[in-house]
Parts: structure tokens; C-alpha cells; sequence
């Protein structure tokens, strides 16, 4: 399953499959709509433009191949934007825009310097990584071999998250229970009496 | 009673869409609802599983919510329901992972029930159990969440 | 290469957008951005070329599938992530409903 390994010394910008192009160009629409959300006046545009990140991958997931996906984050995407809206519209939707002063500039080269520095370290692992598109990781050929007749399923997703990973499985839903738990306390709602 | 008017007094009243949501919702919300039951019981056959379903099931009821307003269902400020299916939902998680100590090789999640053929509806052991109940157990935080985000925004005062 | 630095791209915007956000509603979006970077990376390194959909035929199985395992931890983490983002939602309500803004300086400067 895995081809021999190269690193990003041979790698040739000439050579660029349909796929990598691809996503390159919608995670691009990506990175510009989140550097409008946050550069937004008003809190209803910056909201939606949130939405262009979250339905955007939704298009890089069917593109790689991971339909579960696909499903689960278009519908969450969507609820998560009804939350917001609700919340936003409720109050006074804009943002006082003033120039940087004493605290905004120190936090603005704070930022630019943890930039540096995290990028420093990307390039520092990025050399050791596989290109896009071979199998990196190791676990990846037992995972698939002889998956089918040890769970039974025909989905290998579905097969490796309830019956490889089961623990997994039993922490996201005490996780959930518990988020439950965190938003009914602090909004304070009562039961009836 | 007393009880009662500071009951009514304590949510938040939305008004529902017009009559042409109305209309629509109601023809669309049950065929969700189904599709997210399929998208649960299929999912060790096609793409989806309990994840999947659970939310699309989550959002049917979503959206009847939003198109009624507040009268649907007769909200009040008491939401046990949802969290009573929640809670039992993980409970019965819980014991089905349990009940692979009393079988053969004493593992935590092992999966005891024959497996039939690759392919058929009843097959894959124990993962048609673990969807259902995780798909219920989804469904449910994500309505309790919505409702209480959305709808119970307001806080008693008495 | 030059997904994998897009997509590292599009996780320093949203660290940038949390630290020099004024308001909080940016500051919950500038989070999401970030999460939904991480999910992208995940389904990046688990796509092997030529591969199908990890779904099984049993009358015709394929050669190559693509990786389950991180589409199995990203499947997850979705979940948790809108359980995140209604925490964060739940406490900014409250925020508005005792202070009446949105913007941290003037919190800070109302508290007490």
C-alpha cells in the first residue's frame, strides 16, 4: 500500500496532479473568507463568512474521498450557523472599529511572532513528511487487510470506529453528555418545579 | 396556579414562518426524519453510520422547531425529555461494551454476536447496536443544545 | 507540498484572528477556524493516490482504499467541536446578558 518514501528534495512544482490543484484552489477561497471574518464591521457578515469555511471543506472532503464525512460536517456546519445567527441578531450587530492603540499594537507583534516562530517549525517537520498522496502512515495496510472478515461490515469506517477504536467511540459520547451538562448549567435553565 | 404564569412568562415566544413553510415542513420533516433512521441502520453498509444520522435526525426536528415557533410540541421550560433519551441512550452503550466480559476472550467492545455475510442487512455482529443507540444518543445532545441556545435563552427570575 | 501549507495557512489566520480579536463573537469564529484546519489536515494525510471510497464491495473489492483510521478520528472530532462551539456560544450569551456588549476591553473595564 505504501510506496517507497521521498521527501520535499524531490519534490517537482512541475508535476502537480488534478487533485492537489484542486484543493489548493478551495482552500484558498478558504483562507480568504476567514481573513474576512475577521477583518468584518458587521457581526451578521462575519458569521456567515465563517459558513464559507465550514461548507468549503465540505467540497475538500468529497474531493478526498471520505463520504462520513461529508455528511457529518455539512449538517453540524449548519446547525452551527443557526446558533450564531441566533445569538448574533439578538443584539447590537456592529463592531467599534478604532485604530490600534497601546494594548492592540503589543497583541498584533505578539501574533506576528508567534507566526514566525510556528513557522520555523513547520518547515522544520514538513522536510521528513511524505508528499500528498502516498501513504504516510504505517498503520494504514492493517487497518484495511482483513478488516472486512474481522468486524463483518462492508464499511471500513464504521468497522474501525465501533469495533477498533470503541473507546474512542465511548468518550465522544461522554463528552457530548457532559458539553450538554455545561451548556444547561450555565445558561441557568430550571426544570419545572 | 401562580407556577404556571411565571412559566409561561420565563421563554422565549418565536413566532413561526408563513403558511407556506408551514405547508412545506410538514410534507419534508417526516421524510427526514426516515432518512436519518436509514442513514442509522445502514451504516455498516453504505457511507453514514451513527455520527451521520444521529445529526441528520437532530436536524429534522431542527427544523420543525423553526418553522412552528415556540407553540410546537408545547415547549416548555422543562427539557428532561431529550436528556432522559440521552442519558439512557449512553447507559445502554455502556452495558453493551460491558457484555463482551461475560463471552469467550473476557475483552472490553468485543464483538460476540455472529457475524453473518458481508453485505446483508443483519450482519457485522454487535455495530447495528452501537449505531442505533449511538445515532439516538446524538440526536438528542444536539436537540438539547439547540433548544437550549435557541429557544431557552431567558432565565427565570423568581 | 503546497496544500499542506495552505491548510497550515488557514490555521495562522484563525491564530491570528484569536489573539487580536476585540470582540467575542470573532474570537468563537477565529476557534472554529482553527478546528476546522485541523480536520483538513487529518483527511490530507490520510488520502493515498488512486484510492476509492473506504467502502467494500464484496462482489468486486478494489486494490487501493483510501486510509480509514484518520477518517475514523476526524468523524469524531466534528462532534466535539459543535459541542465546543455551543460551550463557547452558551458563555458569551451570558456575557452579553450581564454586561450589554460584546467587546473584552470594555468588560474588563466594567467588571466588578
Amino acid at each position: 500500500m505504501c510506496r517507497s518514501h521521498y521527501y520535499v528534495a524531490d519534490y517537482d512544482i512541475k508535476k502537480l496532479t488534478f487533485m492537489e490543484i484542486a484543493i489548493s484552489i478551495i482552500t484558498g477561497l478558504m483562507i480568504i473568507g476567514a481573513l474576512y471574518a475577521i477583518h468584518a464591521k458587521d457581526l451578521l457578515s462575519a458569521v456567515i463568512a465563517c459558513g464559507i469555511v465550514g461548507y468549503g471543506l465540505v467540497i475538500c472532503f468529497l474531493l478526498l474521498k471520505a463520504p462520513d464525512l461529508a455528511i457529518v460536517q455539512i449538517v453540524v456546519e449548519t446547525i452551527t450557523l443557526i446558533i450564531m445567527v441566533a445569538v448574533v441578531l439578538d443584539s447590537s450587530r456592529e463592531e467599534k472599529y478604532s485604530k490600534p492603540d497601546g494594548q492592540g499594537v503589543i497583541s498584533i507583534i505578539t501574533s506576528v511572532l508567534l507566526i514566525i516562530v510556528l513557522f520555523y517549525f513547520f518547515k522544520l517537520s514538513i522536510e521528513t513528511l511524505d508528499v500528498f498522496g502516498s501513504g504516510s502512515l504505517r498503520m494504514a495496510g492493517p487497518y484495511i487487510e482483513g478488516a472486512t472478515e474481522k468486524t463483518g461490515s462492508a464499511n471500513l469506517v464504521t468497522g474501525v470506529v465501533f469495533d477498533f477504536r470503541g473507546y474512542d467511540t465511548m468518550g465522544e459520547a461522554t463528552v457530548l453528555v457532559t458539553a450538554v451538562m455545561g451548556v444547561l448549567t450555565i445558561l441557568r435553565i430550571k426544570g419545572k418545579k | 396556579m401562580k407556577g404556571d404564569k411565571d412559566l409561561r412568562k420565563g421563554y422565549l415566544q418565536m413566532k413561526g414562518m408563513t403558511v407556506i413553510v408551514k405547508k412545506t415542513t410538514q410534507l419534508i420533516a417526516g421524510m427526514v426524519f426516515l432518512y436519518g433512521i436509514y442513514v442509522i441502520v445502514h451504516g455498516h453498509l453504505t457511507p453514514g453510520g451513527g455520527f451521520a444520522g444521529g445529526v441528520i435526525m437532530a436536524g429534522s426536528f431542527i427544523l420543525l422547531i423553526l418553522a412552528f415557533g415556540s407553540d410546537f410540541m408545547h415547549l416548555t421550560k422543562e427539557e428532561s425529555g431529550t436528556t432522559m433519551y440521552e442519558n439512557l441512550s449512553t447507559l445502554v452503550v455502556v452495558f453493551l461494551a460491558a457484555s463482551g466480559l461475560l463471552f469467550g476472550a473476557r475483552i472490553f467492545f468485543l464483538n460476540w454476536i455472529p457475524k453473518g455475510t458481508v453485505g446483508q442487512l443483519v450482519s457485522a455482529g454487535m455495530l447495528p447496536l452501537y449505531n442505533i443507540f449511538v445515532g439516538i444518543e446524538v440526536a438528542s445532545s444536539i436537540l438539547t443544545i439547540f433548544l437550549a441556545l435557541v429557544i431557552f435563552k431567558e432565565e427565570i427570575s423568581e | 507540498m503546497i496544500v499542506y501549507l495552505l491548510c497550515f495557512v488557514l490555521f495562522l489566520v484563525g491564530l491570528y484572528g484569536l489573539i487580536t480579536s476585540r470582540n467575542l463573537v470573532k474570537i468563537a469564529i477565529s476557534m472554529s477556524i482553527m478546528e476546522f484546519s485541523t480536520f483538513l489536515f487529518f483527511a490530507l494525510v490520510g488520502y493515498i493516490d488512486g484510492g476509492v471510497a473506504p467502502i467494500v464491495d464484496p462482489a468486486d473489492p478494489a486494490k487501493i482504499y483510501v486510509d480509514p483510521l484518520p477518517q475514523a478520528l476526524v468523524l469524531t472530532a466534528i462532534v466535539i467541536g459543535l459541542a465546543t462551539t455551543a460551550m463557547m456560544m452558551a458563555i458569551i450569551i451570558r456575557l452579553y446578558r450581564k454586561y450589554g456588549t460584546f467587546d473584552i476591553r470594555e468588560i474588563k473595564s466594567l467588571r466588578g
